[in-house]
């Protein structure tokens, strides 16, 4: 083989190891070092020292070891360079004696991903960093896309980066899975965290919110581990649902011009059948459990739209009932104005509209699927003025200009 | 917070302005936007520019006039207008930016403003 071909084999190999296993090899390290930051760095380093050493020596059998032992070695370096500080000393020490009892060809290490993720949605961990620490850290997603996925400057996005983990040092926040007796409030801000990075807004009435879409495969990936790491926790299971049924939809969105597509006028020959089939088995396991909650609701709203593809038509009264019980639950302003949308279905737009104007005023003035719901049913109504005026207040605050054309086709139309 | 949205608009966008088919859509975008920001109350002010063939650039270079035809630098891009909003931060501010029509297709540029 020709030098270069292994200079890429080596290189493919980083990558590889790279991908399939940084989080939990950042995991790993944190766990036992108890800092991710420094965790991060030093396997940062060790990518780095493995991309030179690889293709040279050849690389490893278990790449992943080689990784672990390298960025292990860095760790305790830059400890002793620190002069260590007498409370770090027992991590050290910990650290160490891993690294002599473990060989570094065939160490098998265990997977503390759950934990790292219970630590990134800590409730001491300020809600808007979460998200995208758990993509930071469990991903290996560099700042720059993350803050251009949630619309922070990226240098706003590194600064928050690097204080919620000095904060998970400093604070000693405990890489542990809660007990059961905790357990259920905090699985719920993991779930948040992961439904944050995949974007609400996707089964918005005329518009979605584009700009997380880049992270929505990121989002199931997560979704996918934690429903894995927790088989007993029914609303993993239900986001886990949620999120497939929602990207079943995906290539139907947009027509072949590139036109938006909304919801009820989409082709359901289109939807990935295989992506719905499985989120309708999971949602099966997650309703054996008998603890419904509120993905699994939403994940159930999902999988009525869904019957499209097996009846023909769309069942609102079912989906109204759903959505009341979404509710109880979660009476997030998205959740009244899904309401609002199913029940202008069911029983005809007045209905809708006055449960759009039962929403207070203040909540929704920049909330854009609102407006946009609002203004069909006021053309519905025959009540023109009003009509183009709430199209107006959709356009303005749509983000996308594909739902601004239709939008304004709808306006004109 | 006081944050300038500065709107970099390309050539194809400075068209659509006259284009009889294209100019509904443009106009009523921008007309839809600075309406939204004016709803939300977080207008201050604002205004759109002329095109760059219609900007004279000057210089003073050693105590003498230099006036040139067109605008700063010839760019992709050229500044098709500004917003001015007051917003608590930067985050809002580029909630805002990110709505400007001319996000999805030159760039938009946001600046705290001078606090004065």
């Amino acid at each position: 083989m020709s030098r270069s071909e292994d200079d890429i084999d080596a290189q493919r190999a980083a990558e590889l190891a790279a991908r399939t296993s940084y989080g939990r090899l950042v995991a790993y390290l944190a766990a036992s070092w108890r800092d991710v930051a420094a965790a991060e760095d030093a396997l940062g380093e060790a990518l780095v020292s493995a991309l030179e050493t690889w293709p040279r020596a050849g690389v490893p059998d278990n790449p992943d070891s080689w990784l672990l032992a390298a960025a292990r070695r860095r760790l305790i370096d830059a400890a002793r360079h620190a002069k260590v500080e007498a409370a770090a000393t027992p991590a050290l020490e910990l650290l160490v004696g891993q690294a002599r009892r473990e060989g570094v060809s065939d160490a098998v290490f265990p997977d503390e991903r759950l934990k790292l993720l219970f630590v990134c949605a800590h409730p001491a961990i300020d809600e808007a960093a979460r998200t995208p620490l758990m993509l930071q850290t469990v991903l290996g997603l560099d700042a720059a896309r993350i803050a251009s996925a949630f619309l922070v400057a990226p240098a706003t996005m590194s600064q928050r980066l690097v204080r919620v983990k000095a904060k998970i040092r400093d604070a000693g926040i405990r890489f542990e899975v809660p007990d059961s007796r905790e357990l259920p409030s905090r699985i719920d801000a993991v779930l948040e965290a992961i439904y944050a990075a995949f974007g609400s807004g996707w089964e918005d009435i005329a518009g979605s919110d584009p700009r997380r879409r880049g992270l929505a495969e990121e989002a199931v990936w997560l979704g996918r581990l934690v429903a894995r790491l927790l088989p007993d926790a029914p609303e993993a299971l239900g986001l886990l649902a949620l999120m497939l049924h929602c990207e079943a939809r995906r290539p139907a969105r947009r027509d072949s011009t590139g036109r938006y597509v909304p919801l009820d006028q989409q082709d359901v020959a289109l939807w990935s059948r295989k992506m719905i089939d499985e989120a309708e088995e999971i949602l099966a396991d997650a309703s054996n459990a008998g603890k419904p909650g509120r993905f699994q609701l939403e994940a159930s709203i999902q999988s009525a739209h869904a019957r499209r593809t097996a009846t023909g038509r769309t069942d609102w009264e079912a989906i109204a009932l759903l959505y009341e019980g979404l509710l109880l639950c979660a009476g997030t302003i998205g959740a009244r104005v899904g309401h609002a949308a199913a029940l202008a279905q069911a029983r005809g737009a007045g209905s809708g509209l006055a449960a759009l104007d039962a929403i207070p005023r203040d909540s929704v003035v920049t909330y854009q699927p609102y407006w946009a719901l609002r203004a069909h049913l006021l053309k519905r109504l025959g009540r023109a003025d009003e009509a183009a005026q709430a199209f107006a207040r959709a356009i303005g605050l749509s983000e996308d200009s594909a739902v601004r054309e239709f939008l304004a086709g709808e306006a004109a139309g | 917070m006081k944050y300038t949205i500065l709107v970099y608009e390309n050539t194809a966008d400075f068209g659509a302005r006259t284009d009889a088919k294209r100019k509904d859509a443009y106009w009523g975008a921008y007309r839809a936007y600075t309406k939204a920001l004016a709803d939300a109350g977080v207008m201050v002010g604002g205004a759109g520019l002329q095109p760059p063939p219609l900007a004279t650039t000057i210089r003073l270079r050693d105590g003498k006039r230099q006036v040139q035809d067109g605008p700063f630098a010839e760019t992709k891009e050229q500044l098709g207008g500004y917003y001015v909003i007051e917003v608590p931060d930067l985050d809002q501010a580029l909630d805002w930016a990110a709505r400007c029509p001319s996000a999805a297709t030159g760039g938009v540029e946001v600046r705290p403003n001078l606090s004065t």
